[in-house]
């Protein structure tokens, strides 16, 4: 059994409402060193058998076309899991 | 050089297009056209500096200009507004058009405004935030003259029910409404929605705010008192919707071709809402005095409109624009439409009590510069001049244009088509299937998929929602003062004749606030209309302006403020003209207003006004026949006047318990629609409506003549309404009673509730669970 990591990320001209909230509550909470906080999305999708080239490409698919808003959002990695995930 | 622009590395230096610059290099190439310009705008432009402008000049004149923010093609037809207006007219304005938002007295030193806005192409493009900013949008207009926002409403149309399209677009689109006017804790009281195929690829999202205030909170968009600070407050300038007001508001959507997709705008409605609390309290505070909300062309329109308006001049620092992306340019930070963000201008004696206050409520604040009296709008980027600009030239003196317009040669042959030739119903089996199937046509069916994803009660002040004919909201919580507010427009009639089309609009929606016991006030509207550079749409676009500015001269209401949008096409075909209207009227007590179901059995059943056989342009021709012809139901603004002035004054006196009016879907649907609400039906006998207007049985049912309505009389006042009716000159006959479990036709059929629920209830659930 094989496992895709798809993450979205929120386009970087966009405002991001989550980011926003979390990176005042991190200041509000005494996390002071962190100025500035991005909230995207991570999907997994499991494959049976390997994830090759054909499954990334389709993964990339899925994740350009269903997956993510292609408006508002970057789908920034398409990548096979590694073990330890 | 100031020591400021030491900010700047050598190469921003080089790049940076500065005033100095442009003078003495007057032949570079400017990229006028990308921006949406033509060339003889950009001529205007170089005549008015004479030199060229700055980048950031041209960013600014390229939006200010657009359609959407001139109103460069439509200004020419808008004036009728004015000049239509009367001083009898004026008699409960405040604030008139022009500014940010109407006011209008409603008496007790009570102030309502409204506002009806389109957010149209950013909704096709992104539904979800394109309808979520619409109303952060028409929120901050309202909060911008002095006012708490209390209400929303939303009039959406979309595509055929059955086509991908409108599923693409709907959920999104009614989540967006519900999900930000739901965060900002405003109800959403009304509105309407609609299906035609004109839509698909298109379709129309108007938002309307309502918001209250006491007369001496109102505030206005003017920069004044030389010396005075512009204040920049609200969230962050980020690169979202750069160009959004020239390129993607004003340019038609091509099929087939490449996608304009610029960044949208992104909301975020707690910030809104936090800046709605922090606004009136620098009001009460009265640290203000002028503001003004930015929209549609961001600093770019708040900067010119400020400075215009008031004493002329204006210096400031761009800057000191805090920014969620250090590395945008001055030109995008002019031209960003980044949401939640509002313009102040404050003394300097105010100022600390001001910060104080944006700090309380956790809102970045920066002092931009201040208001000049050197007639010029300058501003500095890192201390080099980059815009050096006459206000006015920017926000008023803009292109105008008289487009040329005509009749379309297509429009005889559609108006010969009547739709005398469809097929009628011929038995009272036909009749009584046929109310049923039209219970729950796309158009007539019951809304509630889409309403009860809004909050229709939040706040506590809703008397009345959907689906009554008109929203209705209490003010004043000691007296009960409130406003009753209903927004309609039929788009088949405008498309038979937008100048009849635009007054029935104008009738129906002042007929609905009537019915439900307000005194009609004043009107707002959104012209939803194709590309003004299509002689045939301009004329629909004049005549529907002349049909309204007519219309509200006889009613004696006054435009107080809307919004014109065009270029709703896909390719070549426009949509039809849909100029959206809402009126606002008062009531003494909201707790005696009427709403439009029956409560219970024994009421005696009125039908007021004159049935014809009117079917041009109907529910029932377009449902059953896909027929759109002949001419719209003709409108007779003196019996809607006369209907109203009946219908408050029953209202007033509690001799009525239920009204509904009669438009889509004629007297069936309301007998529907009145015994659904709660459960109650009703007998009636259409024999004497019928003898008396000598119509048929089925063009009493489904006929779409306009001044009528439905009405519900506790039987102890029958004889006091049906005399009001007569002194009024309103045509009254008894329909019957209400009562019973089903709704019955004498001598020709009858239908449980059940059935008639299960019809009007199923249609959207149906079409969009799948």
């Amino acid at each position: 059994m094989g496992r895709v990591v798809i993450d979205v990320m929120p386009k970087p001209e966009i405002l991001d409402p989550q980011g926003k909230a979390v990176v005042g509550a991190l200041a509000r909470l005494g996390f002071k060193e962190f100025a500035g906080a991005r909230q995207g999305k991570r999907f997994e999708l499991e494959v049976e058998g390997e994830v090759d080239q054909a499954v990334l490409d389709r993964a990339r698919q899925a994740a350009e076309t269903l997956l993510s808003n292609p408006v508002i959002e970057d789908v920034v990695a398409v990548r096979a899991a590694s073990d330890q995930e | 050089m100031t020591s400021d622009s030491m900010n700047l590395t050598p190469e921003q230096r080089a790049a940076l297009d500065t005033v100095e610059k442009a003078a003495t290099t007057p032949d570079v190439e400017q990229p006028w056209a990308a921006l949406g310009m033509k060339a003889d705008e950009y001529e205007a432009v170089r005549k008015i500096l004479e030199r060229r402008p700055t980048g950031s000049e041209l960013a600014m004149y390229s939006v200010m200009w657009s359609e959407h923010c001139s109103y460069k093609s439509s200004k020419v037809h808008l004036r009728q507004f004015g000049e239509k207006t009367t001083e009898a007219m004026k008699e409960h304005l405040l604030v008139g058009i022009g500014e940010n938002a109407g006011v209008v007295d409603i008496g007790q030193g009570w102030a309502v405004t409204f506002k009806v806005e389109s957010h149209n192409h950013p909704s096709y493009v992104e539904p979800y935030q394109g309808a979520a900013t619409g109303v952060g949008g028409i929120v901050r207009d309202i909060i911008s003259m002095g006012a708490r926002p209390v209400a929303v409403m939303d009039p959406l149309r979309f595509g055929a029910l059955d086509h991908p399209d409108t599923h693409r677009v709907l959920p999104g689109i009614v989540a967006g409404v519900g999900g930000y006017g739901n965060c900002l804790g405003l109800p959403n009281i009304g509105g309407e929605v609609s299906f035609d195929p004109c839509y698909q690829g298109n379709p129309l999202v108007n938002a309307l705010a309502v918001g209250t205030l006491r007369h001496e909170d109102i505030h206005l968009a003017n920069a004044r008192g030389n010396g005075n600070l512009v204040v920049l407050f609200g969230a962050r300038t980020g690169g979202d919707g750069i160009g959004g007001a020239s390129i993607l508001a004003s340019d038609t959507f091509t099929e087939g071709g490449p996608t304009k997709r610029p960044a949208v705008q992104v909301g975020d409605p707690f910030a809104e809402k936090v800046l709605i609390e922090c606004c009136l309290d620098l009001f009460k505070a009265d640290v203000v005095q002028g503001i003004q909300d930015l929209g549609a062309a961001g600093l770019s329109c708040a900067f010119s409109e400020l400075a215009s308006n008031g004493d002329g001049g204006m210096l400031v620092h761009l800057d000191r624009a805090p920014l969620r992306d250090s590395t945008l340019a001055p030109e995008e930070i002019l031209m960003s439409e980044s949401q939640e963000r509002m313009m102040a201008v404050v003394t300097p004696e105010d100022l600390p009590g001001f910060l104080e206050i944006t700090n309380r409520w956790d809102v970045e604040a920066t002092v931009m510069g201040e208001v000049t009296d050197t007639g010029r709008l300058v501003v500095l980027w890192h201390g080099e001049t980059i815009v050096d600009v006459p206000p006015r030239s920017v926000a008023h003196d803009g292109p105008v244009y008289e487009r040329p317009y005509s009749r379309p040669e297509w429009l005889d042959a559609r108006q010969a088509d009547t739709p005398d030739r469809l097929p009628k119903p011929q038995t009272d089996d036909e009749l009584k299937s046929l109310v049923v199937t039209m219970a729950g046509t796309p158009n007539l069916a019951s809304r509630a998929w889409i309403t009860n994803q809004y909050d229709k009660y939040v706040q506590g002040n809703t008397a009345q929602a959907m689906p009554d004919d008109a929203g209705v909201l209490r003010v004043d919580e000691e007296s009960g003062l409130g406003v009753a507010i209903a927004t309609d427009c039929n788009q088949r009639f405008a498309a038979l004749d937008p100048y009849t089309g635009a007054q029935l609009a104008l009738a129906e929606a002042y007929r609905n606030v009537g019915v439900a016991g307000g005194k009609p006030l004043a009107v707002t509207d959104c012209l939803n209309f194709g590309s003004p550079e299509d002689p045939a749409v301009m004329w629909q676009f004049a005549e529907a302006v002349r049909g309204l500015a007519d219309g509200c001269q006889t009613l004696g209401i006054p435009v107080t403020g809307g919004n014109v949008s065009l270029y709703n096409q896909t390719g070549s075909t426009a949509i039809h003209p849909t100029p959206v209207v809402g009126v606002l009227g008062v009531l003494d007590d909201v707790a005696r207003r009427t709403p439009s179901g029956w409560k219970s059995a024994g009421a005696q059943l009125f039908l007021l006004g004159t049935t014809r056989a009117e079917f041009a342009g109907s529910e029932w021709a377009w449902s059953q026949h896909e027929h759109l012809g002949g001419l719209p139901p003709q409108v007779d603004l003196a019996a809607e006047q006369a209907l109203a002035t009946v219908m408050v004054q029953a209202s007033s006196d509690e001799l009525v318990v239920a009204a509904h009016d009669l438009s889509d879907g004629g007297l069936a649907q309301a007998l529907v629609e009145s015994s659904l609400r709660h459960g109650v039906g009703a007998t009636v006998s259409l024999e004497a409506a019928c003898e008396r207007d000598g119509v048929d049985a089925f063009t009493l049912l489904f006929a779409e003549s306009a001044a009528r309505a439905v009405v519900a009389v506790k039987p102890e006042a029958a004889q006091q309404f049906t005399e009001a009716c007569q002194a009024q000159g309103v045509p009254v006959v008894a329909l019957g009673s209400t009562g019973g479990e089903t709704v019955a036709v004498e001598g020709r059929f009858e239908l449980t509730l059940d059935e008639l629920r299960v019809a009007h209830e199923r249609t959207l659930p149906e079409a969009l669970n799948a």
